[in-house]
């Protein structure tokens, strides 16, 4: 703070104050440091800090061989590890000319899915406690921890899977896989209803967003925002959609956006797509064939030939791609990933300013970023 | 321990054009035909078009493809940086909605002098991306508003994301 004496202050002249927040405070999500320019509680200019996380994750993929890769993908965006998982598998896929069994296609579309769901379902939950909502949370978790179960049932693990393979899926399903998703399914719907009604059209939750942290289409396409954030704005753009990997083109969903792309838009993106993912979930449930879930490939060591690719897909956060690049040896030659979060990120200095102070805390829960993504 | 056998690309076919889908072949061709005044080198990326164009022509060949009618990109999707040892080659991922789809655009910069005009003034987009460029490979953007370290600290020595980086050897904070 400036030397202010007691004059200035009462002259009613502006005084700037500088305020520090994070990298340790609740409401940054990770560790992310944000420094701010206040004039009283209007915030002047925003000062992201990032990068404690950095694990040099891209240049970490270089020296290992490509299966061993899927690790260091699964601890990216550690929220949705399938989803980063399965974008890995397709560029190395891609690389070779691999198909993938028709049933894997499946079990991987549906574990996406519900990856999705229980991402988002912490972003109800994390939010609901940036605006001043306990009860979401709670039942947020407790839904997130039913699905964690079964993925700790197919996988062995309830976060860091390490299931999916270049080629298909380490194993197939267990045997009670049906009867557990079944019995999930109901429970799961009821979890997001409840969490929508408590939520999503909550008087307090509508002061607290709508309005807030509005950003244009033309500003979030200038600053490379994707997924629900750049829905919000009206903008139609799924990657599911518009160039359907997998086996998303067999299923029919809707893309839900948003009107003005402000806070409570990209809340109400959100919620609705949790929606969606249940009706693929079932309908790829219907549709899932049986058969062998690993390529001709097996376990073998795999040596992708001369040549780079670039992949996308559409990760709870946004739209991920990796660029990869093989020099023919059992180590990819170079791993970049396009992680959605950090993309969505360097928007938070356009859409806080002129804000409130207490609104920094809910924008930047509403860009819904995972730090170890960003920093990688 | 080999090669398994579906793989059959060979480096050579990437210059091929004809593996590309028929919408991605116009496309390729129109983009070609918007940055004649670059002569730019049409080629794929694996299934994408891909243009390669000079360094110094960055900064123009984005704001045309931003400007023109018939390309009208709309968002930079991705910046890589690779280091190809005698040369680095930048990867630009442009995206544009309506129709909708995906265009690379490579340049390389030399190793012992890696500099090329920044894009930050076509897109916002590119200003976290070239700083993570500049802070991992040590590239110069020409015209960046602030290259300070982004994922680095300050007083950080070396370029991480380069080969020559020692892989398990730490720095003393």
């Amino acid at each position: 703070m400036a030397d202010a004496s007691s004059e200035t202050i009462r002259s009613g002249e502006p005084i700037e104050m500088l305020l520090n927040m994070g990298p340790q405070h609740p409401s940054t999500h990770g560790v992310f440091r944000m420094v701010l320019w206040v004039d009283g509680e209007k915030i002047v200019d925003l000062e992201p800090h990032i990068g404690y996380l950095h694990r040099g994750s891209e240049k970490l993929c270089e020296g290992e061989q490509y299966h061993q890769v899927i690790t260091l993908f699964d601890r990216m965006d550690y929220i949705s590890n399938f989803n980063n998982e399965l974008v890995y598998c397709q560029a190395v896929e891609k690389l070779m000319g691999l198909t993938v069994p028709e049933r894997a296609e499946y079990v991987r579309v549906i574990l996406c899915e519900l990856n999705r769901i229980i991402s988002h379902l912490l972003y109800v939950a994390a939010i609901g406690l940036d605006a001043g909502a306990m009860t979401p949370s709670l039942i947020c978790f407790r839904a997130r921890e039913r699905v964690q179960t079964v993925f700790e049932a197919v996988s062995g693990a309830r976060m860091m899977h390490n299931y999916f393979r270049v080629g298909g899926l380490k194993e197939d399903l267990p045997e009670n896989f049906e009867d557990m998703i079944g019995e999930l399914l109901p429970l799961l719907r009821d979890d997001v209803e409840e969490s929508d009604k408590l939520l999503t059209f909550n008087e307090i939750f509508l002061a607290r967003m709508k309005d807030v942290g509005t950003i244009s289409a033309d500003d979030a396409l200038d600053y490379g925002l994707t997924g629900p954030c750049l829905r919000a704005c009206g903008i139609d753009y799924d990657v599911r959609k518009a160039e359907p990997y997998s086996v998303y083109d067999r299923f029919d969903f809707d893309i839900p956006i948003g009107l003005d792309g402000d806070c409570w838009d990209r809340h109400y993106v959100r919620m609705q797509e949790m929606y969606e993912s249940l009706r693929i979930i079932e309908q790829a449930l219907a549709q899932m064939p049986s058969g062998p879930v690993t390529s001709s490939l097996g376990r073998r060591l795999i040596r992708p030939p001369r040549g780079d690719v670039y992949v996308r897909a559409e990760n709870p956060r946004g739209e991920i791609g990796v660029y990869l690049v093989s020099d023919g040896t059992d180590k990819p030659y170079r791993v970049k990933v396009r992680p959605p979060s950090f993309c969505n990120l360097s928007a938070l200095k356009h859409m806080v300013k002129g804000a409130w102070l207490a609104d920094a805390v809910v924008i930047l829960g509403s860009l819904d970023i995972v730090l170890g993504e960003v920093d990688r | 321990m080999t090669n398994p056998s579906p793989a059959e690309h060979t480096g050579d076919e990437l210059t091929d054009t004809e593996s590309l889908s028929q919408p991605r072949r116009e496309l390729l061709a129109l983009a070609a035909e918007v940055f004649k005044e670059f002569h730019p080198k049409p080629g794929t990326l694996h299934d994408l078009p891909q243009l390669t164009v000079e360094p110094e022509d960055m900064a123009q060949v984005c704001r045309l493809a931003k400007e023109d009618p018939r390309l009208a990109v709309k968002q930079l999707l991705c910046l890589a940086c690779v280091d190809h040892q005698e040369y680095f080659e930048l990867v630009y991922i442009l995206h544009s909605l309506d129709p909708e789809w995906i265009l690379a655009v490579k340049t390389s910069v030399p190793y012992d002098a890696p500099r090329l005009p920044s894009v930050t003034s076509v897109w916002r987009a590119a200003e976290w991306y070239e700083q993570e460029a500049h802070d991992l490979f040590g590239v110069t953007f020409d015209g960046h508003p602030n290259l300070k370290p982004l994922l680095l600290y300050e007083g950080f020595e070396g370029y991480p994301g380069r080969r020559d980086f020692p892989f398990h050897e730490y720095q003393e904070f």
